[in-house]
């Protein structure tokens, strides 16, 4: 029975080595997925590497504890604190800024919490809060997840004691959570991305944005290839070098649905300060993921 | 909504009409998985159950009510012990075999064994009142009567087989953490429905679902016939 299962398991191996070639997993969000930008970005660097990227797309909590465990070669995600507490921690080695877009406050057209136009995130959540207007969080500690959670410390709400009356935690994907928040008459926050490529939203709109505080920026992650050594380095790093080259850079700027840019490249900085001198105001000095890119930030809408 | 599932039907059709080559390949992959976990387990859980059958043994009936309650054994939590074990930080994580087909055969392999094993023993069970003056002055015991019993209820058998292929095929919690949903790699149909779920795109998902639906009847009319074939239809249309 031992050697039994014991060859089973080598069969298995000899699968699992069969089927591999040259490829890397990268580790990313649901929102980089939702929003069909991967769809688009990652054939070409196939066709120019040859190298498969395999992404597997979870929020961005679960994606870097995946790629802490060694799941992975290469992390995409958005949430800054994370993410620095991951290289801290020595999961990573390398980090660069990708790119970025914008969070959006969505509610049902007629506005129940009375908020469209609001500058300020905050307020809006408070004002939420105020009148129970009924709001689906990811509540997945996902990157949005964070994002939120953050709004509503700046609010000075916890909307966690409602959790289940009018604060529903869904515990689901960018894509699943606008699903839930269309067919509940809900509002929620989204990322710009997910959000244009969504085909069901039923009434919802966006009735607030342009905060600097909904400011949304993506980095990119080698996983520490001393930890885990089965990490394809040499790959990982070509296509991190190739998404925050000029070639990446031009592809993500020119991805459009509807008409519309869904993420601004701002590939430059390595999270320390570093500035490779192109013209890029953005990754210069992105250290808090707030301010930098106001300017080109203002220009999404 | 009435227009969603018009919309699906004819984009289920238009898919399987066009052969789209994506479908196609999630149709395979979905297939090969399934298939291959159900026979995996077949040839385990079948021998298994007719051991629990036909013998008596200390613990046999302990043993036969876990497996019973192993029947309910959520996927979603077997993907996540399957996950730990073939994570690169995972005692089995040197196979390197998370993310793979491999690692979604192990995980609906698990899922059905037990489904497997306690069908064949009640299956088995059944007809040995019937068997048992027989098998007796024959002689038969042991391994031999186990297989001559597994080929006297082959039929029935099938039954089994339709039972755990339907539960491994519209599974969806297992696959998605252990394989991972990777485009070209180990989306399945289960797992692709919920990917366009997620983008917005209920009419694909539907349509997806048609075509799986699609599928698992296939298989158990593929399974029929050989069954009529063979003479005995009673087994599965029972």
């Amino acid at each position: 029975m031992r050697v039994f299962f014991l060859a089973l398991l080598a069969f298995f191996a000899w699968l699992g080595a069969a089927v591999a070639g040259e490829s890397i997993i990268l580790q990313s969000t649901t929102s980089t997925q939702n929003s069909g930008l991967l769809d688009w970005l990652l054939p070409k660097f196939e066709k120019k590497a040859g190298i498969r990227v395999k992404v597997v797309a979870v929020g961005t909590g679960q994606a870097l504890k995946n790629a802490a465990r060694g799941d992975g070669d290469v992390v995409l995600v958005h949430a800054r604190a994370l993410e620095e507490a991951f290289m801290r921690a020595g999961h990573g080695v390398l980090r660069r800024d990708v790119m970025y877009n914008d969070f959006v406050i969505v509610c049902p057209k007629e506005d129940p919490a009375g908020i469209r136009g609001t500058k300020d995130a905050a307020l809006a959540l408070k004002k939420i809060a105020r009148t129970k207007t009924r709001f689906v969080s990811r509540g997945d500690d996902s990157g949005t997840h964070r994002k939120e959670l953050a709004l509503w410390r700046a609010a000075g709400v916890d909307p966690r004691g409602e959790s289940g009356t009018w604060y529903l935690e869904a515990g689901r994907g960018m894509g699943a959570t606008l699903n839930m928040a269309a067919a509940l008459g809900a509002c929620t926050l989204t990322d710009r991305g997910t959000w244009i490529a969504h085909n069901n939203r039923g009434d919802l709109t966006i009735v607030v944005e342009g905060d600097p505080k909904l400011f949304n920026q993506y980095g990119v992650i080698l996983v520490n290839p001393k930890r885990h050594p089965h990490v394809k380095e040499k790959a990982a790093r070509a296509f991190i070098d190739w998404l925050t080259g000029p070639e990446g850079q031009r592809l993500i700027a020119g991805y459009r649905l509807n008409g519309q840019q869904l993420f601004f490249p701002n590939a430059g900085g390595d999270g320390k300060g570093a500035h490779d001198g192109r013209d890029d105001p953005a990754g210069a000095a992105d250290h808090q993921g707030q301010q930098p890119a106001e300017r080109e930030f203002r220009g999404i809408r | 909504m009435e227009n969603t599932f018009t919309q699906a039907f004819v984009e289920a059709f238009r898919m399987l009409a066009h052969l789209d080559a994506d479908v196609l390949e999630i149709v395979g992959l979905s297939l090969e998985v399934s298939l291959t976990a159900v026979a995996l387990a077949a040839i385990v859980g079948m021998p298994a159950g007719a051991a629990l059958a036909l013998h008596r043994f200390p613990g046999r009936q302990p043993v036969v009510v876990l497996v019973s309650a192993l029947m309910g054994l959520p996927p979603v939590l077997l993907g996540l012990v399957v996950y730990l074990m073939l994570s690169r930080s995972g005692p089995l994580g040197v196979l390197g075999l998370l993310y793979t087909p491999t690692a979604m055969i192990i995980a609906q392999g698990m899922l059905v064994l037990p489904i497997i094993i306690a069908l064949s023993q009640r299956a088995i069970a059944g007809m040995w009142d019937e068997y048992a003056e027989l098998m007796r002055s024959l002689n038969v015991r042991g391994w031999r009567l186990i297989g001559t019993m597994l080929y006297e209820a082959r039929f029935a058998l099938m039954t089994v087989w339709l039972a755990a292929f339907g539960r491994a095929i519209a599974e969806v919690g297992a696959v998605m953490i252990v394989g991972g949903n990777i485009n070209h790699a180990t989306r399945v149909m289960t797992t692709a429905i919920a990917l366009e779920t997620s983008r917005g795109n209920l009419t694909l998902a539907v349509a997806l679902g048609v075509v799986l639906l699609l599928l698992a009847l296939m298989v158990n009319v593929g399974v029929y016939l050989v069954a009529r074939l063979s003479g005995d239809d009673k087994a599965v249309t029972a």
